[in-house]
């Protein structure tokens, strides 16, 4: 599976690394990134698809990511960045469509029309396909993104804070649908997440990194979610207890900074 | 199953088939539109002729004293013409408002224009032909090379890495001020007579049409017309965010590089061989959004057709405005392009 080794970045020569020397090592199935803000989920992703210049590898079932083309990414990985904002006024289908891009021909083929029809019905807005894509709501257009980026067939599937400006049945939705699509595809899926229990009910695999942007720790959900690691992480006291499917539910209290005044 | 598979097939189809057949026919539509404006640009005139007559002249090179003559060798390249300046200006304000990602964008944010008028100031006022053309075309050839210049000056400063669309816009603007100092400076030391022709020139005009000059706009335009055709989904997923745009595999730079060479091209040939007519870059790039959308398979197309459908209908209102006189189309343009485009810009609000 994917393999970030000894991975440096920084977004300028003059400025302080996100990365230095981080080695991270993702399973095969559902894996979710978790970590504070600026811990860098994002640019890790960002970096594994390709978008920035960085040091070190990325391996995937020994193939060099890092060396790879463009075009040859764009077979191995789909992308989901995290952005809210676009005005495109294209159709939803068409918008899906573009997601298709490296196959489309000038003539939409039926293949690739069913395809689009298909994903949109099992993320249930294929009755939004002939709407303009700026006249939907923010968590529409998140739906109709997550499907562009399910529409083609990878081997790995990055998503970048899908369940952003998703409802609670949406994002559970969701959840399951990536469950789904793992099982029969036989994907990979990394996921960036904030939802420590969403993340701890789907996950196979979570990858926690601190806000220094160093590796903490990695593993099933019940391994890496505990008390300690809501400490040192994210600087917040809670408790950690286990649900009747041995999942666990975290029950945060209040934030570390806080107790340290008192 | 098989059954039910079939039928879903065929239900998404027809889904998308609904979509594409009103755009086809809207595009069918105006395509009509312009031939009927394209045969009264031919009648109207100093004299008229009627569309029987045009006909006659065209198809059977028959006619009544110089008809034939000046069906053929003058009206039809000037109305011709005018369909070409004005598919030129509308692909042209189409692309860069795409690759750019901003509405109000067209080849003349990019200093296209004032490159263009200095070009012509130039030979106005210096009498001065940089490519050594003869009389006839050392206006044209000038401000073609000064257009050149600028467009030169943007795509080196495009090649730069990860430079941002609002980088190029405001490198377009700072042109675009650059070139009208350096006209003005010109201005200042000319004498009435080539003030007076530099004014008539920026009006833009298209009554030295020729059939050379037609042919050479008309192979600018097909050829950059079947560059950008075929780009035309790389194009559409310019739209989005660049880096949603790469994450389905699109190398904005590239696209963004090959669209500037080509706009400022296809911009370039239009102004220097008619002069700066403002407006269609911009209005019918905009209209074309409204009625079909960002599909660049539909979009491009028909904001060329909308392009030349408006300017054939401003050299037809040229002629029409003051009988006897025929206005420089510039000016029609923006005299009846700028109420048209507020009324859109009102309309559009209301719906927001």
């Amino acid at each position: 599976m994917l393999k970030v080794n000894n991975l440096k970045f920084s977004y300028g020569k003059d400025r302080a690394c996100v990365f230095d020397n981080i080695s991270i090592e993702f399973n095969k199935g559902f894996n979710v990134i978790l970590g504070p803000n600026g811990a860098g989920k994002s640019t890790l992703v960002k970096a594994i698809f390709g978008l920035l210049n960085y040091r070190g590898t990325i391996y995937y079932n020994c193939k060099n990511v890092s060396e790879m083309k463009t075009c040859e990414k764009v077979e191995l990985m789909s992308y989901l960045p995290q952005m809210d904002l676009d005005i495109s006024s294209l159709t939803v289908l068409e918008m899906v469509l573009l997601g298709r891009l490296p196959e489309l021909s000038r003539r939409v083929s039926d293949k690739d029309l069913n395809i689009v029809m298909d994903t949109l019905k099992d993320l249930n807005i294929h009755e939004l396909s002939m709407k303009k894509f700026n006249e939907l709501s923010g968590g529409q257009k998140k739906l109709v993104f997550i499907a562009q980026t399910l529409v083609r067939n990878p081997e790995i599937i990055l998503l970048d804070e899908p369940t952003n400006s998703l409802d609670l049945q949406k994002q559970l939705e969701l959840c399951q649908l990536l469950g789904k699509i793992i099982k029969v595809r036989n994907v990979d899926i990394i996921v960036v997440l904030h939802d420590i229990n969403l993340a701890a009910r789907h996950a196979d695999h979570i990858v926690v990194i601190t806000s220094q942007g160093d590796y903490y720790n990695s593993g099933a959900a019940k391994d890496v979610i505990t008390e300690k690691m809501l400490r040192d992480v994210y600087g917040v006291i809670g408790s950690v207890n286990l649900d009747d499917e041995n999942k666990p539910v975290i029950s945060a209290k209040k934030s570390a900074r806080d107790s340290c005044d008192t | 199953m098989t059954d039910r598979a079939f039928e879903d097939i065929s239900e998404n189809r027809a889904l998308y088939n609904s979509l594409i057949k009103k755009r086809i026919s809207l595009i069918s539509i105006l395509f009509a539109g312009l031939v009927v404006l394209f045969l009264f640009n031919i009648s109207i005139g100093s004299s008229s002729i009627s569309i029987v007559q045009i006909l006659r002249a065209l198809f059977l090179n028959q006619g009544e004293g110089n008809n034939v003559m000046i069906v053929k060798d003058v009206r039809l390249p000037m109305a011709l013409m005018a369909i070409a300046i004005g598919a030129a200006l509308g692909i042209g304000g189409c692309e860069i408002q795409t690759i750019l990602r901003n509405p109000i964008a067209s080849p003349y944010t990019l200093g296209i224009s004032s490159a263009a008028s200095f070009g012509a100031a130039v030979g106005l006022i210096l009498n001065n032909s940089i490519l050594n053309l003869p009389e006839a075309l050392a206006i044209t050839g000038n401000a073609f090379f000064f257009t050149l210049v600028v467009s030169t000056a943007i795509y080196i400063f495009s090649l730069q890495r990860q430079i941002g669309k609002t980088a190029i816009i405001l490198f377009g603007i700072a042109l675009n001020f650059l070139f009208s100092s350096l006209t003005m400076i010109l201005q200042y030391i000319a004498d009435e007579n080539q003030l007076q022709s530099l004014m008539f020139w920026n009006f833009g005009s298209l009554l030295k049409t020729t059939w050379t000059k037609f042919f050479i706009v008309f192979a600018v335009l097909f050829i950059c017309m079947i560059i950008l055709f075929k780009n035309a989904w790389k194009l559409t997923a310019m739209t989005l965010d660049d880096t949603k745009a790469r994450s389905i595999g699109v190398d904005v730079s590239k696209v963004r590089r090959l669209v500037i060479l080509i706009t400022s091209l296809i911009s370039a040939v239009a102004v220097s061989f008619v002069g700066t007519i403002g407006f269609v870059g911009l209005v019918a790039p905009h209209i074309a959004r409204l009625t079909v959308g960002e599909d660049q398979r539909f979009f491009m197309p028909l904001s060329a057709l909308l392009g030349g459908f408006i300017l054939s209908l401003a050299f037809l209102l040229s002629k029409l405005i003051i009988p006897g006189v025929i206005l420089p189309i510039g000016l029609v343009t923006s005299v009846i392009g700028i109420p048209f485009f507020m009324a859109i810009i009102f309309s559009k609000m209301r719906c927001m």
